[in-house]
């Protein structure tokens, strides 16, 4: 079992609140991923979590207990850092075990579960190495060996791929949402990186500033972003959005639209006319950002190639359906 | 061609390298050769460099007129009775400090510096009238004091730079792996810093096996480590050349030796983090 209830959390550092109030209901088994721009509060909530930080108002419920006073061994999670954390004293089997070790399990089951864990993750050839002895993906690979072996009510993730290089990162991805299915345990992950967020989650907490903005599946907070933060941090490119007249008679302040939902047309008549300032050629896609004069800077997404160079004059025609209103405050007007 | 280049820009900087260090060494091997020397010999211009009459009498007649194994045990008790103390002492102020800092740590840390940037000379006057008082002169456990006092800043800065590269994560994982406080220091901070801990360790001994100002000023006889040995050959009578040589020799030799097996572990300790 692996439920984790957030009732009201706050966390402050003498005035500064970090986390102004987070409540959350993390369903067993589920892979949550908290994400948000640097300074949002997200590890410092995944710490609060783990018990490496003291709440300073309300309640952590971990299968229906509350241990905010609980020391972060006995909550039962485990956790994977971003700088591996590995003991650099100890061979891979002495990093494994520790955990196991210090909860005082016989050897030969220590053994046996150490070597099962090592089959997982593909470590074997490498249990009696050092960690500066191996490769940084093997690195984070044993670091996750130390996570799984204490079968954990949860796994906490703090950014765990950002150290690796792209392709590296793109696979482990693979390997550890693989893994985290196959295990059937809650995993809580923070990244700052959306792809992984949209990639490997089941849920997706979005914070800003210390709050959570939404709560909800990556494709939920795709096509219906509850404001306008949401909107324009979830999506690659961003959101373009656009104020003045042109959303008053949508009815709202800003009207937001995807760049892979602006229909692009050379010297086309209607929507929203432009000059391709830079166009992007990936062959799989072509990124057009166009100065749309008043409207500001817009990107637009198109799917295959699209021979347009700077300089050329297009129209942009939003899709109707896929426009996104917001009111004053930010907030979205849902019809 | 741009290998010739390289090679030849090699065999340069080589042969420089070996010269500077060779006029690093060259006044220790003068010494060195002084001792086996007669004093005439000794200061004879233009001055022999190997081909001498080698004799070994300065050496006999050094441990003749002053017992050199009584000093060389003072200046072990002494150095390594200081290097103990400061270090534990050190080693729990530099652990809170690094591990549970305050707003006045940094404050705390440059203070204990500040008290290196005063001249001993200026308070030996206070503390020859203190030792005076206490019946500490010329006593080993006054030495022991004055050289543990003195080292200390010196030690807390170094095991607080030591401790400060044990990166923070790995004491969390350690937590969240269930380890104890005490089990944190056994199986993970200690093995961690011990490379830290033994440089300090050999730094502060060098530095107190070769503390002269106060060992010099406040011992005569009966705690005079080997400074004070060597001090009493350019002194009483005159200079003897040859045998200030020897005395020197015999003194500088323990730590040397030390120095000489312990020297990668040195290095290691005074680069740690510099080179990751």
């Amino acid at each position: 079992m692996g439920q984790i209830t957030l009732q009201g959390v706050q966390k402050s550092f003498g005035p500064v609140h970090i986390i102004k109030g987070a409540d959350l209901e993390i369903a067993d088994g589920s892979f949550v991923v908290f994400v948000g721009p640097s300074g949002c509060g997200k590890t410092t909530l995944l710490r609060l979590i783990a018990g490496l930080e003291d709440v300073t108002g309300g309640a952590i419920l971990i299968d229906g207990r509350n241990v905010v006073d609980v020391p972060p061994a006995k909550r039962g999670l485990s956790m994977v850092f971003q700088s591996y954390a590995l003991y650099p004293h100890m061979s891979v089997r002495g990093n494994i075990a520790f955990g196991l070790k210090m909860a005082g399990i016989a050897k030969d089951e220590i053994n046996r579960k150490v070597e099962a864990a090592a089959a997982t993750l593909n470590l074997t050839p490498y249990l009696d190495r050092k960690p500066r002895e191996l490769s940084g993906g093997q690195r984070q690979r044993v670091a996750i060996g130390r996570a799984i072996v204490r079968e954990p009510k949860a796994f906490l993730f703090d950014e765990p791929l950002s150290n690796l290089d792209a392709a590296l990162r793109v696979q482990m991805r693979l390997e550890v949402t693989r893994l985290q299915k196959q295990l059937g345990t809650t995993a809580i992950y923070v990244t700052h990186d959306q792809v992984e967020a949209m990639t490997m989650a089941d849920k997706i907490v979005v914070l800003n500033g210390g709050k959570i903005e939404q709560y909800g599946s990556p494709l939920e907070l795709y096509e219906k972003p509850n404001n306008l933060f949401v909107a324009g941090f979830i999506g690659s490119p961003k959101m373009n959005f656009v104020t003045g007249e042109l959303a008053k008679q949508q009815g709202a302040t800003t009207i937001g639209v995807r760049p892979e939902h602006l229909k692009v047309e050379r010297n086309g008549q209607g929507g929203w006319h432009g000059t391709v300032s830079v166009a992007e050629h990936l062959g799989s896609d072509t990124f057009l950002y166009v100065d749309a004069g008043p409207l500001g800077m817009l990107t637009a997404r198109y799917v295959g190639e699209l021979d347009l160079h700077p300089g050329d004059k297009v129209s942009l025609i939003p899709d109707p359906a896929r426009i996104h209103r917001f009111d004053d405050s930010g907030k979205s007007i849902r019809a | 061609m741009a290998r010739m280049v390289t090679t030849r820009n090699k065999v340069i900087s080589t042969a420089a390298a070996w010269l500077v260090g060779f006029l690093i060494f060259f006044p220790i091997l003068w010494m060195v050769l002084a001792s086996f020397k007669t004093e005439l010999e000794a200061f004879a211009i233009p001055p022999s460099f190997l081909f001498f009459h080698w004799t070994t009498e300065n050496y006999v007649t050094v441990q003749e007129r002053s017992d050199y194994f009584h000093h060389a045990l003072n200046s072990i008790i002494i150095a390594g009775g200081s290097t103990l103390i400061a270090m534990l002492i050190a080693i729990p102020a530099a652990w809170s400090m690094a591990f549970s800092p305050t707003k006045r740590t940094k404050d705390v840390l440059l203070w204990m510096l500040s008290t290196k940037m005063m001249p001993p000379v200026g308070v030996l006057v206070p503390i020859y009238l203190i030792y005076r008082t206490f019946g500490l002169l010329d006593t080993r456990s006054g030495l022991i004091f004055i050289l543990c006092l003195g080292n200390l800043p010196i030690v807390i800065w170094m095991l607080f730079t030591y401790f400060k590269e044990i990166p923070k994560d790995i004491l969390e994982a350690a937590r969240m792996d269930g380890a104890t406080i005490g089990r944190e220091l056994i199986y993970v901070l200690t093995p961690m810093a011990v490379p830290g801990l033994a440089s300090t360790l050999l730094l502060n001994l060098i530095l107190a096996w070769n503390e002269a100002f106060w060992t010099l000023n406040l011992s005569t006889l009966e705690a005079a480590p080997l400074t004070v040995f060597i001090a009493s050959y350019s002194s009483p009578e005159g200079l003897f050349w040859a045998k200030l040589s020897a005395a020197s020799t015999l003194a500088i030799a323990p730590i040397l030796v030390l120095g000489w097996f312990s020297q990668r572990q040195l290095v290691r300790g005074l680069t740690f983090g510099a080179v990751k």
